[in-house]
């Protein structure tokens, strides 16, 4: 499974990438392989404010719906509307195309509390 | 659910060493799809496909030698069609029927196809998660030597004849469904397949018949049916055999483009053509005339389990019905269990989604839900509500998926 170093990690599979006061959210190759066939994604809205850990936008598979979750606190100030066209693209390009937001965020130490790519590298095993 | 430990069937390592996903399913680990359903589902509509349905069950009722010589007509036959729906005497030798098993207030306890394998014998291939059932209700009428045409206020329901004192019972029943192995071959190019592992001069089966062929020095019965809307076969053979009729299978259908296919794929190709799935769209609560499958039940029958109730609902309507949707806009798939409103302004709860999926065939969102029936009309306009917010759907004709001639 493809793990890009330059990236942080959550439990919950989502990688983060960090642009200046924003972070770029996606979910991992691992992810997007559990749950194959991306159908649908549903985007939070604009400028929705959310803590770490609260569900933000639902993922659909052919079989299951996930959530998932803002990765540290923040303000959603851009989402990936080409999802909406085709969701395939978080099964096609998890780190590249199919980023699914960015964060505004409030404390750059919050993201000390993320795994970095070899701690989620033992956790998927 | 009890703690017993899942079963594996015996191509369990062949799904592991294929790299299936695999997941329990009605108390069996199954592969729920081995690279993409959609991959899956596509392979079965444009090639062929594979499916382990080892888990699914096998009881044979056959006639009794002394039932045959005293009573002088089909003992087994008579008996069986006071059990299930469909009329079994419409079966010649070798042929097959869909059916629904019965409670007393008309609920389904299984759906099943039931195959005349022999004068007065016949095989049940019921499923997996209802085998055990199936096979204790069916026992606790042969036992009890009850039939509906009994006067009421005879045996209680609880009365077992004691050891040695029962009446003789007009056939036998076996659960065989540890013996058995199967595997469903579906997909337009199943014929040449079928052909390429039995022999270029052997004919596969008619339609809803069953047939034994011999398979490297074992026999194997295949008979002409499915759950995908496609033309195919499903396989039956000894457990000891399952390993070498599955990989047979696979070496010989790259020709043809063949993929072994997971219950995510088995669950797409069944909905877009609104074959109900036993535990989400049909249960011990609705019976088949909600479930708009009167087709396969036969009221002309003096008697059977359940007739009354089906008698009733069929005469006067019943309160609710199973009908296909499919989403007016794309968006996220419905899913089983969500609420279904009327559409319009005067907006009511009217029913739930029992199955639903974003179809892989059509790559729109379409289902299944029981709706009062007063809001069951093909063209109705609904509302399905995922995640609080509703989003409009149209009641549709069945099937959802039609191929469009090629």
């Amino acid at each position: 499974m493809n793990v890009p170093d330059d990236l942080l990690y959550t439990d919950t599979h989502e990688w983060i990438k960090r642009e200046g006061d924003n972070v770029r959210v996606g979910i991992t190759d691992h992810a997007q392989s559990e749950l194959t066939d991306v159908v649908y994604v549903e985007l939070p809205k604009m400028d929705r404010q959310a803590n770490a850990k609260e569900a933000i936008a639902v993922i659909e598979s052919v079989k299951a719906a996930s959530d998932i979750y803002a990765p540290v606190k923040g303000r959603v100030v851009e989402v990936n509307k080409a999802l909406e066209a085709d969701a395939g693209l978080i099964n096609r390009e998890p780190y590249g195309q199919g980023w699914i937001f960015v964060l505004k965020i409030e404390n750059p130490d919050d993201l000390k509390n993320l795994k970095d790519a070899a701690a989620y590298k033992t956790q998927i095993g | 659910m009890s703690e017993i430990a899942p079963k594996k069937t015996p191509l369990y390592e062949e799904h592991v060493r294929l790299g299936a996903k695999i997941v329990p399913f009605a108390g069996w680990l199954m592969p729920v799809q081995y690279t993409s359903i959609m991959e899956e589902h596509q392979a079965v509509r444009d090639n062929v496909g594979m499916f382990d349905i080892s888990h699914m069950g096998q009881l044979v009722v056959a006639a009794t030698p002394s039932s045959q010589k005293v009573g002088g007509e089909a003992a087994a036959a008579t008996w069986l069609n006071t059990m299930l729906t469909n009329n079994i005497d419409k079966l010649d030798i070798g042929m097959g029927q869909y059916t629904f098993l019965l409670n007393e207030r008309g609920g389904i306890i299984d759906d099943l196809i039931v195959y005349r394998t022999d004068e007065d014998t016949f095989l049940l291939v019921v499923n997996a998660a209802r085998t055990e059932e199936d096979f204790a209700w069916l026992q606790s009428h042969l036992k009890a030597g009850r039939s509906p045409d009994r006067p009421s206020g005879g045996l209680p329901a609880s009365a077992k004849p004691t050891a040695g004192g029962e009446t003789a019972a007009p056939c036998t029943l076996a659960n065989r469904s540890a013996e058995f192995g199967g595997v469903a071959i579906q997909g337009p190019r199943v014929v040449e397949l079928f052909h390429a592992l039995f022999g270029r001069d052997t004919e596969p089966p008619a339609r809803n018949h069953i047939v034994d062929f011999p398979f490297d020095g074992t026999a194997v019965s295949v008979a002409r049916t499915g759950y995908t809307g496609e033309d195919g076969v499903e396989v039956f053979f000894r457990a000891t055999d399952a390993v070498k009729l599955w990989n047979a299978a696979l070496e010989k259908g790259k020709t043809f483009g063949i993929k072994p296919c997971g219950l995510g794929a088995r669950d797409t190709l069944r909905l877009e053509m609104c074959y109900p799935l036993n535990g989400s769209d049909l249960s011990p609560q609705r019976n088949p005339i909600e479930a708009g499958l009167g087709f396969f039940v036969d009221l002309t029958k003096p008697r059977f389990i359940g007739r009354d109730v089906l008698s009733r609902a069929k005469e006067n309507g019943t309160k609710e019905k199973l009908v296909p949707f499919r989403m007016k806009e794309k968006g996220p798939p419905p899913r089983p269990h969500y609420a279904v409103f009327s559409g319009g302004c005067q907006s009511e709860r009217i029913g739930e989604v029992t199955s639903g999926t974003i179809s892989p065939s059509l790559n729109w969102g379409v289902g299944m839900a029981y709706v009062s029936s007063a809001h069951a009309k093909i063209g109705t306009e609904i509302d399905i509500e995922i995640r609080g917010q509703k989003f409009p759907a149209t009641i549709e004709k069945k099937p959802l998926y039609k191929k469009s001639a090629s």
